[in-house]
């Protein structure tokens, strides 16, 4: 794996004050998040899990900024996030590239928008050797596989050095193969880097494999749970008995401890 | 020639193209000679039966189809000696003349029939329908009128279609993106959008200073309309997320128009000005019979004026030349700036 230059790439903290929030629909409003109050540390890999349509992905376009909270605050080092900034870059759970640019334009899109393209160029061979693309540099999005895109997607963040990545269930769409691999090169990438990480997943066995920190939600309107810290040494084994005790009692948590 | 060449030359000549790329086959020579034949036939119809009546230039309409003849003659030959590497230009050249000798031995039976039709046999009414040899005869006699109203038929659809679609695509991305811009522009277009863009004919004439720039204005509307409101349908269903991405990505407003918003809607944009295009031909015509003093509906209606009937099918076939070369440049614009969709549909 080759490294982006940049040193100061350390991970940034994150401040999520009670917290709620809710939509209109048909004119009356729907709560999605209530009170949710939760610290992120520098170089946290925190995941967030709980039943599908919680409010989990709505918790993260609060933090990158893309819609403002109803009520409550999200302090960035200390400062409220008033609007997107690509310090906290965002991955989807489509690799949503535009198909119209080929992979390298894609990967050049954030330098692009805020015309770094000249001075930092040469990092997007950087990025995509990063994950592992490199070649594909003139192929078009509709040309590549969805573990190829999605990395491609990666790419387009990282080359920006945010000191938060936000991973709204990146790995959702994918076979579980390509699945598996990416969650170690994802945890890999996050050690090397130091940047602090969210992760939106439905996987409780993805979480538990790639996180510091594991925080359950109820289902709507999502409140915390609870936040079960994950102090196993990484490269982490799936087959680990910590990790299989945890797992069931994440199931538990959301009621789903018949299963077992 | 072996009988098996001719079954071989079978498949192609129902007007299957040859496979890109592939070995120029050896029935080539036996195909060219194939659409050579009824060329020849033509040219010895024209020169050697005499007209029904006196047609000036028949001489000259016989050589040209012998002209024609011996060029397919020998193509035969000149490919079966130069033998053209695969792919290489000249043999993708031999193999699309090779797949259209079925419609050049139809041509050419045309042509023959037209010819002993007026000509020959005089059959068809006159003064409505001429033999090919006048269409010949206004070619080599007035073709410097003709070539003066294709230049100005030329430079006001350009002029018009360019000003149509260029509005036509800032106003329908302003419409896309402003709701403010929507909220006064969109009735408008309601309203106006589908009145043909002829009906502002009299208006027009009378508002403009001349009767150029009332056509432009003509022009310019009835393509400018179908460009607006498809670049607007093109930016309104751009995927949201595009621009959630490109806002973390530190994006500014100008970047998320024209670096996401343009692209993305780029395949939409490109309807409205095939269908701008469209309509702007037939308001070229009619504004030229009816206020411009130059261009080919012009000609077309002066040629009416005097039953030239000649002239006006030699102007009708520069039309034709003028709008389909039109429409086959702006498919090569499409498909050079939307190189990126090829794969993904079906065109």
């Amino acid at each position: 794996m080759v490294a982006l230059e940049n040193a100061d790439t350390a991970g940034m903290t994150i401040d999520v004050q009670a917290v709620s929030h809710s939509f209109e629909l048909h004119g009356s409003p729907l709560p999605v998040l209530d009170g949710v109050e939760l610290r992120v540390e520098p170089g946290e890999l925190v995941a967030l899990l709980g039943p599908s349509g919680c409010g989990k992905s709505t918790l993260l376009r609060l933090v990158a900024g893309l819609e403002p909270p109803s009520r409550g605050g999200i302090l960035a080092d200390g400062r409220p996030i008033d609007g997107p900034d690509p310090s906290r870059v965002v991955v989807f759970q489509d690799p949503t590239l535009y198909p119209w640019r080929t992979v390298r334009d894609n990967v050049a899109l954030g330098l692009e928008a805020r015309g770094l393209l000249r001075s930092r160029g040469h990092r997007i061979d950087k990025a995509l050797a990063l994950v592992g693309l490199t070649g594909f540099e003139k192929a078009y999005p509709h040309q590549l596989s969805g573990g190829m895109a999605q990395r491609a997607a990666l790419a387009r963040a990282l080359v920006n050095d945010p000191r938060l990545l936000i991973l709204d269930e990146p790995l959702g769409k994918l076979d579980s193969l390509t699945r598996l691999a990416m969650q170690s090169e994802l945890v890999e990438l996050w050690r090397s880097k130091g940047f602090t990480g969210l992760l939106v997943t439905h996987d409780i066995e993805e979480a538990l494999f790639m996180a510091t920190r594991v925080i359950v939600f109820s289902g709507r309107p999502a409140r915390i749970k609870a936040d079960l810290s994950i102090d196993r040494p990484y490269p982490r084994h799936r087959g680990d008995p910590v990790l299989t005790e945890l797992r069931h009692r994440i199931l538990e948590l959301l009621g789903l401890a018949e299963t077992w | 020639m072996s009988v098996n060449d001719t079954a071989a030359a079978l498949p192609a000549a129902t007007g299957g193209a040859l496979p890109i790329g592939a070995v120029l086959p050896s029935s080539l020579p036996l195909r060219f000679s194939a659409a050579a034949l009824p060329w020849f036939l033509a040219a010895g119809a024209t020169a050697l039966w005499p007209d029904a009546d006196e047609w000036e230039r028949t001489g000259e309409f016989a050589s040209l189809l012998v002209v024609a003849a011996g060029l397919l003659a020998l193509a035969a030959p000149l490919t079966a000696a130069i033998r053209p590497a695969p792919r290489s230009r000249l043999a993708s050249a031999v193999t699309g003349l090779s797949a259209a000798v079925p419609w050049l031995i139809a041509l050419a039976l045309g042509v023959t029939g037209w010819e002993i039709l007026t000509a020959k046999l005089g059959l068809l009414p006159r003064p409505f329908f001429v033999p090919p040899q006048a269409l010949l005869e206004v070619y080599l006699d007035d073709w410097p009128r003709l070539l003066d109203c294709f230049a100005a038929s030329l430079r006001l659809l350009v002029t018009g279609y360019a000003v149509g679609s260029m509005l036509g695509v800032v106003t329908g991305v302003a419409i896309g993106w402003s709701r403010a811009v929507g909220y006064w522009v969109h009735p408008v277009l309601r309203l106006i959008g589908p009145l043909p863009a002829t009906a502002w004919l009299p208006i027009a004439f009378f508002a403009f200073p001349t009767s150029w720039s009332a056509s432009v204005f003509l022009i310019a509307l009835a393509s400018g309309v179908p460009v607006t409101v498809l670049t607007w349908s093109g930016v309104a269903g751009v995927n949201s997320a595009y621009y959630d991405i490109a806002r973390t990505l530190g994006a500014s407003q100008r970047f998320l128009v024209l670096k996401v918003a343009v692209p993305a809607a780029m395949p939409h944009v490109f309807v409205g000005l095939f269908m701008g295009l469209g309509a702007s031909f037939a308001v070229l015509v009619v504004a030229e019979m009816l206020g411009v003093k130059s261009g080919v509906g012009w000609y077309l209606q002066w040629a009416q004026g005097w039953a030239a009937y000649g002239n006006m099918y030699a102007a009708l076939l520069v039309m034709a030349l003028l709008c389909s070369g039109l429409v086959t440049l702006l498919f090569r614009v499409r498909d050079r700036l939307l190189a990126w969709q090829k794969g993904m549909l079906k065109w």
